[in-house]
């Protein structure tokens, strides 16, 4: 079981959370002009990366507040948890 | 080599069981290759098998990071069906299940593959309605479906109990052309087979890239045992297909998770099919070595580690301990997890791609042991072809792109 820091409530078990896929994905700005390529890599493609992985986590059973995270998927550690809308801190000896 | 027969059973049995030779050789990468294989497990190995054995091309290898079979193969809980919903589903799976049923003699290689029937257990009327839109699309496919009672459910899977429970069962689905395989026997008797048409099965060989020449396609692999040139190569590596795809620049539509399993300590027989249930999450068999197989679900986050979180099978054990009550007191004896591709339809990919001479099949998620043969066949055909068989054509990579989803991620039997 995970220990996840809330950015918002500190750390908590990972039952309390729910994992919301790849974090900092942009829906196309202007959605009537993306071409078919944009639409199937917005709605479809995932990075799957085998490193450093920055993350969407929700914190339903606490503060119900979304936020980021990075995380190692080859460890499964934590490198950092930030709030929505803040930029991923940089990440050290991350391979991918 | 020989063949096993019961006289050459009988002959080792007299000598002490001291003659028996290895299965398969250990060679040496060579510099080139007609066709590669990445990813040494079921479908892999079997891919080399028919495009040795089929298509007439004998100078293969597989390259596998570990050692065969110790991935997927090894680690899933043995469900062979084909109950899926759609027609396209219901054809692939089935011709996996087809070639099951030879598999044991075109090997000359007990897979100890055992059709006891696989029940899908409904809890709701909402299940009930699910189960048997199944059923009906089944049967109209091909595929053999019934519903059963609560009461015939339980007739035919007497551990099962039926109200009295949070969840009580309202009836069940039965696929009786279902059932389990040993899988390790399947690893093996491919690699025997393919070994056997001069295919070379290299372990502990990690691919670290894919090269590709000025026109953009496949002309070597790089690996820890050195470069070997190909410009045939088909990526059948489960949870790591989108780590190798990228090494050629290839994007696919795949997440890697978690899935956990476990079995009890080894009981008399007991279980004498394969039950899942859908709404409470679980599903159960028993190995003939006594072991009750349990499956449990995908964690809830992308992962390569093949482990997962505790509350993951706690969560089956609730399910099966409710369901089968004679199971409270037993204990487990292993836990273990492995890295499943989630494709965002739950369905398989299995063919071209962009780069000319690099063939993918992945996208097989929590359910891709009961494929295998179907779908080491048929990656086989595509690869000698250059161009999908026609059961596989529908599961391009191209459908993302298309919006001809083949969507079993909403009719699958068990929550992904």
């Amino acid at each position: 079981m995970l220990l996840i820091e809330c950015p918002y409530c500190g750390e908590r078990p990972e039952p309390e959370f729910a994992y919301g896929g790849q974090a900092h994905i942009a829906r196309p700005p202007h959605p009537a002009a993306a071409s078919i390529e944009e639409w199937t890599s917005y709605l479809y493609y995932r990075d799957n990366t085998r490193g450093v992985h920055a993350e969407r986590w929700r914190h339903t059973r606490g503060c119900g507040r979304f936020f980021n995270a990075l995380r190692d998927t080859t460890t499964d550690r934590f490198l950092a948890t930030y709030r929505a809308g803040e930029r991923p801190p940089p990440s050290p000896g991350g391979r991918s | 080599m020989t063949p096993f027969s019961a006289l050459s059973l009988l002959r080792q049995g007299l000598s002490g069981q001291r003659g028996w030779k290895p299965q398969w050789r250990s060679p040496e990468p060579k510099s080139a290759y007609d066709a590669i294989i990445v990813g040494g497990g079921g479908h892999g190995l079997g891919t080399a098998y028919y495009l040795a054995r089929e298509h007439r091309l004998t100078n293969i290898a597989v390259l596998e990071k570990g050692w065969i079979g110790g991935g997927n193969t090894g680690r899933n809980t043995t469900v062979i069906r084909s109950n899926y919903l759609f027609a396209e589903s219901a054809a692939l799976y089935d011709h996996a299940l087809k070639m099951w049923e030879g598999l044991s003699q075109a090997l000359n290689y007990n897979t100890m593959f055992s059709q006891r029937g696989v029940l899908m257990l409904a809890h709701s009327v909402h299940d009930a309605q699910v189960a048997q839109r199944h059923v009906h699309a089944n049967r109209a496919a091909g595929v053999d479906n019934e519903w059963l009672t609560p009461r015939e459910a339980q007739a035919f899977c007497p551990p099962l109990k039926i109200d009295d429970i949070r969840y009580p069962v309202l009836g069940a689905a039965l696929q009786r052309r279902g059932g389990t395989a040993r899988h390790d026997a399947v690893a093996w008797g491919y690699a025997r087979g393919a070994d056997a048409l001069g295919v070379d099965i290299i372990e502990n060989c990690e691919v670290t890239g894919i090269r590709l020449d000025p026109q953009g396609a496949v002309v070597s692999v790089d690996t820890t045992r050195g470069p070997i040139r190909t410009q045939r190569l088909g990526v059948v590596a489960a949870g790591h297909t989108s780590v190798i795809m990228k090494m050629a620049g290839v994007a696919l539509p795949l997440e890697s998770y978690p899935l956990q399993a476990l079995v009890s300590e080894p009981v008399k027989p007991v279980f004498p099919c394969v039950a899942m249930s859908n709404t409470i999450h679980a599903y159960i068999s028993q190995s003939d070595k006594g072991e009750l197989v349990i499956g449990a679900g995908t964690d809830a986050y992308t992962s390569y580690t093949q482990r997962g979180a505790l509350q993951i099978p706690s969560h089956a054990l609730e399910a099966i301990c409710e369901l089968f009550p004679i199971f409270r007191r037993l204990r487990m004896l292993r836990n273990w997890g492995g890295i499943v591709d989630l494709s965002p339809d739950r369905s398989p990919i299995i063919g071209k791609t962009p780069v000319p001479g690099l063939y993918v099949n992945c996208g097989w998620g929590t359910g891709g042991f009961k494929a295998t043969p179907g779908s080491a066949h048929l990656f086989a055909w595509t690869m000698a072809h250059d161009e999908p068989h026609p059961i596989n054509a529908p599961f391009t990579l191209e459908r993302f792109r298309d919006g001809t989803l083949i969507d079993e991620s909403a009719a699958a039997a068990v929550a992904h």
